[in-house]
């Protein structure tokens, strides 16, 4: 048993006991076992710390289902640890925000927070398809419930159609899979991968597109890309905060994962072969996201929106097929993580205290409360790509890899970053100054101390991540550089030399790239 | 005499005569020995121990399999099988048989219907049912399943001063003994061609013949109607939505589980052993059946506000995903058909003994407004319902989710992905209106009924079929093993 088995088993084991005992514990319980959770997982740190490697660690590997055998396959590698890390960061401060907000069956809400941990947890360190899917729908339900029963009064819509949109997708992602081992004869992924490599298993192209498609469609449904986000405003704006906090910091993340991790690798030139199109979906969704942010009346919906401008970055990123445009891509699924999530709380610390979503309900909101002011303006800026702050590395990088691919691709998205700039900056001038109203003077105040411990964490890392990037970037940098590399498998079966297991040019020029950005 | 009637013959005989034995006494000790209405829980403890010596001679009979590592055993000069698969279909039937006994008994106090010959029927019923799945003779089948559908027709009418429960009785009697013409039309052509009613021989001699004999077409056709409509497979499907409704409830439980099964049972055996080499008449046919009962089941469920009427088209559906491993055929395909039928035994029992539980005199507990807010009266139930529900729809990590992949898988290994497409779309719809069900009893406001009586046949009940969803779900191995070794044949 590794420390990832534990980690992972962990939050199941909180769930039970969550559920076994009184519900007055319930809250401090979830607290105090997501807190440790996190601790634990911190360890899962070692074997990364600054290492340009694309090794996997914590593997375990036993077999679950004998015939067809189905195996208990997990591990952690540069790609997963982050992800990881961010969903047990989150869980904490996510019982936090909650902390006097839900009075209502609390028992249940804080064991279903933990089960979607292990549920999102478990995707991110499944090397077994099958294992995966199981993690993939495991997570469906909590949320299900977590937007239905304590969200706002639209939540049996908005609820019924995320279960709907995510499970329509995820049928078919099954269906492939399961093709998928009828050809290759097991579920286990690095296998799959091997024999792939070594042209043991050949997809034909006729094979290859379907396949890519249902798996992307399952994963563009959850990022979400653009004709397919219709979901996610809803289910955003009729969540209770940590549920938006959880679904766009730690679930929206599940979809691009799955596109890196899978989609590339195993269908490379179906992937090539579509790229154009999910560049031009990605840069439609980066411009309608925030013009259709920037009309927004209501912070949620603006917020979502975002989303799904930010998320489109992620997306351009990773089918521009660079290393730059990739590391990127995956740096900013981290940062999309840290500043959104710190968005829809700061939105859930204003709705708790004037029970208003709407923006013209506040203004002047400055005046009566300074310090969540400063710590909006921090996270406004670094959702919209300050220099210094985390999310201007990771466009900066997408954007790079997309102009090394076409000029027009990095100057229809950059169009992005100037539309993010107009509206989050319009939605804090319109909040927060200007007179303070009726509402707002009387509703008011500032953040305390519970909600500063929330925050506090996030706003740290905006920093850390905007100047410390090497530290984070180095194990994705050696990870991407490999699946760019199985990703090149060619569809006429000239089959290459499986990688070198690290790229050793590739690290070192992101690295150069990330130092020339922020001397700038 | 040796010929007649050997210990071989017993032997294989011995579970159904048990049945039989038991399902008749509990007729006479209803009538002379207990007559009085208190003494009726005595009954039930009788069945129970009749279906535990049914139970221990199928597990002798399992024993002496295993022992002689034999593949079968035939008696009745290829009369009766058993085999594997036999046993494991008895075994689907024993639990289904047991639980709809359990949780039959306060149903039946609550509607003031209590009389000691339902739980003969049931075991009369099961007495029919062992014929189908052992059965390899057409006569032999033929009496099984009208000794299971006569005692349902009873079982549908049993609440004799409910108009609906009349009513669906004579619906169901009505199109069932239809439905029994066409498959005994079948059968007589089978042995008009063929000049024997015995499997084996059938097989023989059909293998001889060519694909376009429109006699054999005949044949085919008339017996797969016939079956379809046993299964509550579409378009033969009329009969299930009003029989469900109005029957009583353990009755519907009993009726969309084991009768279900034991028709697959036949249904594998004909045409997966007898008529396999004529697969290219018959694959067409039952792939349009399985198409529109996914259709037609899936898409009449999502607008349905009665309960039971829901789970009705919901197993019509079902009996499309059963019947797609028919189609694929292979290996994993029967493997799929025996893990989702023993599955689909414990979800689907879960799901109407939840709907019993909650059933009150004068208060009928089956319109989906009904479960308004039962997480808030009855926590413990709206968990059990939401599992079975989840499991029904096929959400890992219940074991509806096992028994879909296997079908599925199934569908790929032998290259059928347009059907397998299909079905998984209609996964999705699915989810729809099992999540409405879920959608009442967790985030819609409270209703005005009561909350569950606690009974100890509901407990147990819920004990064994919830165990049985999570623990198959999560560790299914032991059910892969043994539908696994079910199928050396």
């Amino acid at each position: 048993m590794t420390l990832l088995d534990i980690v992972l088993f962990l939050p199941l084991v909180a769930f039970i006991v969550i559920l076994a005992l009184p519900k007055t514990l319930s809250r401090t319980l979830a607290l105090a076992t997501s807190m440790g959770i996190f601790i634990v997982s911190l360890g899962l740190l070692a074997p990364f710390l600054g290492k340009p490697t694309s090794a996997v660690s914590f593997e375990t590997n036993l077999i679950w289902i004998q015939s067809p055998a189905i195996r208990y396959h997990i591990s952690l590698d540069g790609l997963g640890l982050w992800l990881l890390l961010l969903s047990t960061m989150l869980t904490p401060l996510c019982v936090l925000i909650s902390w006097n907000y839900i009075t209502d069956r609390v028992k249940e809400y804080y064991a279903f927070l933990l089960l979607l941990e292990f549920g999102v947890i478990g995707v991110f360190v499944s090397m077994d398809l099958f294992l995966f899917y199981v993690f993939w729908e495991v997570t469906l339900v909590p949320m299900y419930f977590l937007i239905g029963i304590w969200g706002h009064d639209r939540r049996i819509y908005a609820t019924v159609k995320f279960f709907l949109y995510t499970m329509a997708g995820s049928v078919l992602m099954l269906a492939a899979i399961l093709y998928l081992y009828s050809r290759a004869g097991t579920f286990d992924y690095p296998m799959i991968l091997q024999l792939l490599s070594s042209g043991r298993l050949q997809l034909t192209a006729a094979e290859q597109l379907p396949l890519f498609l249902a798996f992307f469609i399952a994963f563009a449904i959850k990022v979400p890309l653009f004709p397919l986000h219709t979901w996610l405003p809803d289910a955003h704006v009729e969540a209770p905060t940590a549920g938006s906090v959880m679904l766009a910091s730690v679930m929206l993340k599940m979809g691009t994962y799955g596109i890196v991790r899978f989609c590339l690798p195993m269908f490379g030139n179906a992937a090539h072969q579509c790229a154009p199109v999910i560049i031009a979906l990605a840069i439609i969704g980066i411009i309608y996201g925030a013009l259709v942010a920037l009309v927004q009346p209501n912070m949620k919906k603006l917020v979502a929106y975002s989303s799904v401008s930010h998320l489109g970055f992620v997306v351009l990123g990773i089918f521009t097929f660079t290393q730059q445009g990739m590391d990127g891509a995956v740096y900013q699924m981290l940062n999309h993580g840290i500043s959104t999530g710190a968005l829809f709380m700061l939105v859930g610390f204003l709705y708790e205290r004037n029970h208003s979503l709407e923006i013209k309900s506040y203004g002047g909101v400055a005046n009566v409360a300074p310090v969540l002011s400063v710590i909006f303006m921090v996270t406004t800026l670094a959702s919209i790509g300050l220099p210094v702050l985390n999310n201007f590395v990771g466009e900066f990088l997408v954007l790079q890899g997309a102009a090394i691919v076409s000029w027009k691709y990095a100057a229809l998205a950059g169009l992005g970053v100037i539309f993010s700039a107009c509206y989050m900056l319009w939605l804090y001038q319109r909040a927060f100054f200007g007179e303070a109203g009726e509402g707002v003077r009387h509703h008011i105040t500032d953040i305390n101390k519970r909600e500063l411990l929330a925050i506090a964490p996030l706003v740290i890392l905006m920093v850390w991540m905007g100047t410390g990037t090497s530290l984070f970037l180095k194990p994705i940098t050696a990870v991407n550089a490999q699946i760019l590399e199985q990703s090149k498998i060619n569809v006429e079966y000239q089959v290459k030399a499986p990688p070198a297991p690290s790229a050793e040019p590739a690290p070192a020029t992101t690295a150069a790239v990330v130092e020339v950005a922020r001397a700038r | 005499m040796n010929q007649f009637y050997t210990p071989t013959d017993h032997f294989s005989l011995l579970p159904a005569l048990l049945l039989a034995l038991f399902g008749c006494a509990i007729l006479m000790l209803d009538f002379f020995v207990l007559p009085h209405p208190r003494q009726k829980r005595w009954l039930i403890f009788f069945a129970l121990l009749g279906e535990f010596f049914a139970g221990l001679a199928l597990y002798r009979q399992y024993r002496f399999l295993e022992d002689q590592s034999i593949p079968a055993l035939r008696a009745f000069s290829d009369g009766l099988i058993i085999d594997g698969f036999s046993i494991f279909f008895n075994a689907i039937f024993v639990a289904a048989a047991v639980l709809v006994a359990i949780i039959s008994y306060r149903y039946l106090e609550v509607e003031g219907e209590h009389h000691g010959e339902f739980y003969g029927l049931i075991l009369l019923a099961q007495c029919g049912m062992y014929f189908l799945a052992s059965g390899t003779e057409l006569v032999t089948i033929f009496i099984g399943i009208e000794l299971m559908a006569v005692t349902f027709y009873i079982l549908v009418g049993f609440l004799r001063s409910d108009r609906r429960s009349n009513e669906a009785a004579m619906k169901y009697l009505l199109l069932g003994a239809f439905s029994s013409g066409f498959l005994a039309y079948g059968f007589s052509l089978l042995y008009a061609i063929t000049g024997s009613t015995r499997l084996p021989k059938i097989a023989a001699e059909l293998a001889q013949r060519p694909a376009t004999d429109p006699l054999l077409l005949l044949a085919i056709v008339t017996t797969l109607v016939g079956l379809l409509f046993k299964v509550g497979a579409a378009p033969f499907h009329m009969w299930a939505p009003d029989a469900y409704e109005g029957a009583p409830t353990p009755v519907t439980a009993y009726l969309s589980v084991a009768s279900k099964a034991a028709s697959v049972a036949v249904l594998v055996r004909l045409f997966l052993g007898t008529l396999a080499p004529h697969r290219i008449n018959w694959e067409p046919m039952l792939a349009v059946a399985v198409v529109l009962s996914l259709t037609i089941g899936n898409f009449s469920a999502l607008s349905q506000t009665n309960l039971k009427r829901l789970l009705a088209f919901s197993s019509i559906s079902h009996a499309g995903y059963i019947l797609l491993g028919l189609i694929a055929g292979n290996r994993t395909g029967l493997t799929g058909i025996c893990i989702y039928l023993f599955v689909y035994t414990f979800m689907n029992t879960g799901a109407f003994l939840v709907l019993i539980s909650l059933r009150q005199k004068g208060m009928t507990g089956d319109d989906i407004d009904d479960l308004n807010g039962l997480i808030h009266r009855s926590p413990g139930h709206a968990l059990l319902m939401a599992l079975f529900l989840l499991s029904l729809g096929g959400i890992p990590p219940t074991a509806g989710f096992i028994a879909k992949y296997y079908i599925f898988l199934s569908l790929v290994e032998t290259g059928h992905y347009a059907l397998a497409i299909t079905a998984a779309l209609f996964v999705a719809v699915s989810i729809y209106y099992y999540f409405r069900i879920v959608r009442a009893m967790f985030l819609n406001e409270a209703g005005q009924l009561l909350p569950a009586l606690p009974g100890w046949g509901a407990r147990v009940g819920f004990a064994v079929t919830a165990l049985a969803t999570l623990a198959i779900g999560l560790y299914p191995e032991p059910i892969i093993r043994f539908a696994g070794t079910s199928l050396l044949r």
